[in-house]
């Protein structure tokens, strides 16, 4: 066996582990009440903001803290804690991911992702009604 | 029904050409392929003279449709769907031809027209590969011309038309029963180019970027024209074409990090998010090809792995095209563009490319020629190969883990990145960095074949032990001391700083020492510097960013949790001086701009010792296209050493009626009243005009009234209303507890008497704009833009070498 060889399967072989390790690591995407279920555990939650709920931010009081409560399409919810600047148009977005774990019965965020609806998309039935709403 | 005022002739006239571009593109392929398999000359030139002719027609053909559609968006025809998707008439000129390429079918076109281009170069340049090379880039074009037909077949869409019509598109059949629909305001005027890509930026990083994966096509068609024609002599004329690649992609890829750092709020000029990943993974296989195709040129070793790398590096080009327009990263990333339903034939466009390369290469494994005899250990080739394949690996990690989405589609699993994902990237990545950096110092002094040990030592010395002094000094001087993922990665960030160093002081040594100071020749070590300076500076910048806006107001800060806890957002009153750490800072005002849709804040840093004074001015841009709300753009004050990066994380406006009264309460000092959330309390009047909190003018007396307002969340604020005398006149000057949201100010001296003050209290939740910032330092970041820039001079300066020498080579 040639010296490249050898030295090929060895990086070859550090560059699988280092993919097995990464595959250990993974996280996932949970529902609120499997994430409930999995207290301390870091995962990913889909779900919208429930506007029926009280939103707190105060960046007089607190630039740094944000509560307020998610609701999942399952109908189950969870007040979230993110100690963050609010992302703009929270709100208005249709699919949060929130990235954090659950603790005493509360989701500590540490990162929200939006998902608005036509950011980055042409959804083209969003334009219809938007247009239909203006001539009607 | 008749409509009024359509312009239908344009839209048909490009979709015929579009096409035309398609069929001339399958003639192009069959005739090249003819020309390919033809043993007969006479016949060959034959087959070649119609195939020249059809990819005549082909690239006038794509011309014109880019040019159709051009004419349509800057006239504002919005009677065409993609005219009026992605411009409107208060659009700036400057971004028009940004709106045709916001699109799926305008960045088509783009890579289109490059291919286009590309190919007459190779028509006039590369002789006998002509027939084949040629064959499997109008391929391409027949696959990319697919994408733009918008043709059914057996009731399957194949690709999308550019030229539909609004009418046939949106589906709002109320609105199209009238015949002056394009009179209707939001019609007239364009759904415009989202707000966020109005950015000089979004002008010249498509171009660029295409521009670079259309060249990958070039090498990938030489190895497959090597393998249908079982002749390794390609990999001589290819060289020029793969530095062209690397050169190319790479810049397209570093303006887009540029972008995302000048002017998008990612904080930053790389997250390791999917698309910039899905990019930057097929340049560092084709940086493999290079290196080895080098190997092989010189050595005759390394064969297999440049036709393997050559096929991946394009393969991948296409499957990045596949995750970034199929819609399947969703989730995971931020800036994945359309969800237009054209995953099957985005997969086929791989697929076509990859299993027959992938049958070729199996199918004449054995014919292609190896040698037996091991390379020697003090040989430039053996570690120019291991070079590349640490650099092909590498790619094949970042492309797994960002094919996470594709795994969970296939696999029904529901897997998500780690909890820090960057970290995740930047653990293995680092060294990735150390190894490249390292073998780009030593490698060049070594010779092709073998080395005389002593000789290799006596001139790796210098270079190395002056690489090491640098390097102690940048990570000790630069106080280097990053230990947020613990002392391991610290360990690696400080190895990886003087790979860096080597790398430079070894290949700018290696212009002397090894090429004598011949400049023509230096491209490759100049890339390699460049390299080496980009490196630098990613790993100062990174692993010395700092937070500045830490949240120092003490206004109510919650108790830190555990383990979490960034604080990393300031807020601002208008026109109050904030303490920020080593500056002061002020924001002083904001304006609207309602030609870029941009409202800009003007913030004044003043640093402590008064020896540094700027204004920044980030800016929040309305959002467009049906959304509402605002999106932030950074703003820098670049400095030779490091930049200052600002961006408004939050906003809140003040109202400008303000309706709230002044409340008249009675006090004398030692006196307390209760306003909506805590209490004021009158300690003392003040005389002297030092206690004042303000200045007076000239010849004033000035009387303040000295207070404390306590809130119920136990936060003290000093508050001092003050009159001020002069002659008769009396000025009443207010304070303000913006905090609080309070005013007070003196009334007069009370009618009861007994030494009490009549004082007005307002209280309103409006009174003052306010703005959340977040601002980071990242110190020499420039090195990195730097660095980028000389490695892609050093690119282009052996392109230039190699074209020269081939000129030369083909006139003897």
């Amino acid at each position: 066996m040639k010296k490249t060889h050898i030295v090929a399967l060895v990086l070859i072989a550090i560059a699988i582990a280092a993919l097995i390790s990464f595959m250990g690591n993974v996280t996932t995407y949970e529902t609120i009440a499997s994430a409930k279920q999995k207290p301390g555990k870091f995962v990913n939650l889909i779900a919208k903001m429930d506007k029926s709920k009280p939103m707190n931010y105060d960046p007089i009081k607190n630039p740094n803290y944000l509560t307020f409560t998610a609701i999942d399409t399952l109908g189950n919810s969870i007040e979230v804690v993110y100690h963050d600047a609010k992302p703009t148009d929270m709100e208005k977005s249709e699919r949060l991911v929130l990235k954090g774990k659950v603790e005493d019965g509360k989701f500590e965020c540490k990162d929200i992702l939006l998902k608005c609806p036509s950011k980055y998309k042409d959804d083209a039935n969003a334009n219809a009604k938007s247009i239909s709403a203006s001539v009607n | 029904m008749k409509y009024n005022g359509e312009h239908l002739f344009y839209g048909e006239l490009g979709h015929f050409l579009a096409v035309l571009s398609f069929v001339a593109s399958l003639i192009a392929t069959i005739s090249y392929f003819k020309a390919s398999r033809n043993k007969l000359l006479e016949e060959q030139r034959g087959w070649i003279k119609m195939a020249r002719i059809a990819f005549g027609i082909e690239t006038v053909c794509v011309l014109g449709v880019f040019i159709t559609l051009f004419f349509i968006v800057s006239h504002h025809y919005h009677e065409y769907y993609y005219a009026w998707n992605h411009s409107s008439r208060s659009l700036s000129k400057k971004y028009l031809f940004a709106s045709i390429w916001e699109g799926q079918e305008g960045s088509f076109l783009l890579w289109n027209i490059w291919h286009c281009l590309l190919g007459w170069v190779l028509i006039w340049r590369s002789k006998k590969w002509e027939a084949p090379v040629m064959t499997v880039l109008s391929f391409a074009q027949v696959c990319l011309a697919s994408m733009l037909l918008g043709i059914y077949f057996f009731g399957w869409k194949m690709g999308s038309n550019p030229f539909a019509l609004l009418r046939n598109e949106l589906n709002a059949p109320m609105l199209f029963t009238n015949p002056d629909y394009l009179q209707f305001p939001k019609i007239m005027e364009g759904n415009d180019l989202n707000a966020t890509l109005q950015n000089y930026w979004m002008v010249i990083h498509p171009p660029i970027l295409f521009l670079g994966f259309a060249s990958t096509i070039v090498p990938f068609a030489y190895a497959i024209a090597g393998l249908m024609k079982n002749d390794h002599t390609w990999t001589k004329p290819v060289i020029p074409w793969a530095a062209f690649s690397g050169a190319a992609l790479g810049g397209g890829i570093m303006m887009g990090a540029a972008w995302a750092y000048e002017a998008l709020n990612f904080g930053g000029y790389w997250a390791w998010d999917p698309v910039e990943n899905a990019s930057l993974v097929p340049w560092l296989v084709m940086i493999a090809g290079l290196h080895t195709n080098l190997v092989f040129k010189s050595s005759g070793y390394s064969l297999k792995s440049t036709y393997l790398f050559y096929i991946l590096s394009f393969s991948l080009v296409l499957y990045s095209t596949f995750l970034t327009r199929s819609g399947i990263l969703g989730d995971t990333s931020v800036h994945a563009f359309t969800e237009q339903d054209m995953s099957v034939q985005l997969i086929s466009f791989i697929l076509v490319f990859f299993i027959p390369a992938m049958v070729l290469f199996f199918y004449r494994n054995k014919s292609i020629p190896t040698i037996r005899k091991e390379e020697s250990s003090y040989s430039r080739e053996f570690w120019m190969f291991i070079g590349s394949l640490v650099l092909f690996l590498a790619g094949i990690i970042i492309i797994s883990k960002t094919s996470i989405p594709v795994y969970n589609k296939v696999f029904g699993t529901n897997i998500a990145m780690p909890e820090d994902p960057k970290f995740s990237y930047n653990q293995i990545q680092i060294f990735i960095a150390i190894i490249i950096g390292v073998l780009s110092a030593f490698t060049q002094y070594f010779k092709y074949k073998n080395t005389d040990k002593k000789t290799f030592f006596k001139k790796i010395l210098w270079p190395t032990l002056i690489a090491l002094a640098i390097s102690l000094c940048i990570i000790f001087i630069g106080n280097i001391d990053y230990k947020e993922k613990g002392p391991g990665f610290m360990v690696a960030i400080y190895i990886a700083m003087f790979a860096g160093v080597y790398a430079f002081v070894a290949n700018f040594a290696y212009i002397w020492i090894g090429l004598k100071g011949k400049m023509k020749s230096a491209g490759a070590s100049i890339a390699h510097i460049g390299f080496a300076i980009a490196l630098i500076g990613i790993l100062i910048s990174s692993s010395r960013k700092m937070v500045l806006s830490e949240n120092t107001t003490g206004i109510a800060l919650l108790p830190k949790s555990k383990d979490y806890d960034p604080q990393e957002n300031l807020t601002l009153f208008k026109g109050v001086k904030t303490d920020m750490g080593k500056y002061d800072v002020t924001y002083v005002g904001d304006s609207i701009n309602n030609s870029d849709h941009k409202k800009y804040f003007q913030l004044d840093f003043v640093s402590k010792d008064g020896k540094e004074k700027f204004s920044i001015y980030p800016d929040l841009i309305n959002n467009n296209k049906g959304m509402e709300g605002q999106s932030a753009n950074p703003d820098n004050k670049h400095y030779w050493n490091r930049d200052i990066f600002v961006y408004v994380s939050a906003s809140s406006q003040g109202k400008q009626d303000d309706t709230s009264q002044y409340k008249p309460v009675e006090m004398k000092p030692g006196d307390s009243v209760f306003y909506s959330s805590g209490i004021i309390v009158l300690n003392d009047i003040v005389k002297s005009a030092d206690s004042l909190k303000r200045p007076l003018q000239p010849g004033e007396v000035g009387i303040g009234m000295n207070m404390t307002v306590i809130s119920t969340d136990g936060m003290h604020y000093r508050a001092m209303p003050v009159i001020a005398l002069k002659d008769n006149t009396l000025r009443i000057i207010p304070d303000t507890v913006i905090a609080q949201s309070l005013i007070i100010r003196f009334n007069k001296l009370s009618d009861t008497g007994g030494g009490k003050i009549e004082f007005g209290i307002k209280e309103d939740q409006g009174i003052q704009s306010i703005i959340t910032l977040k601002v980071y330092q990242f110190p020499f970041v420039s090195l990195l833009w730097i660095g980028i820039i000389i490695m892609i001079t050093g690119f282009v300066m052996s392109v230039v070498q190699r074209v020269r020498a081939g000129f030369k080579t083909s006139v003897v």
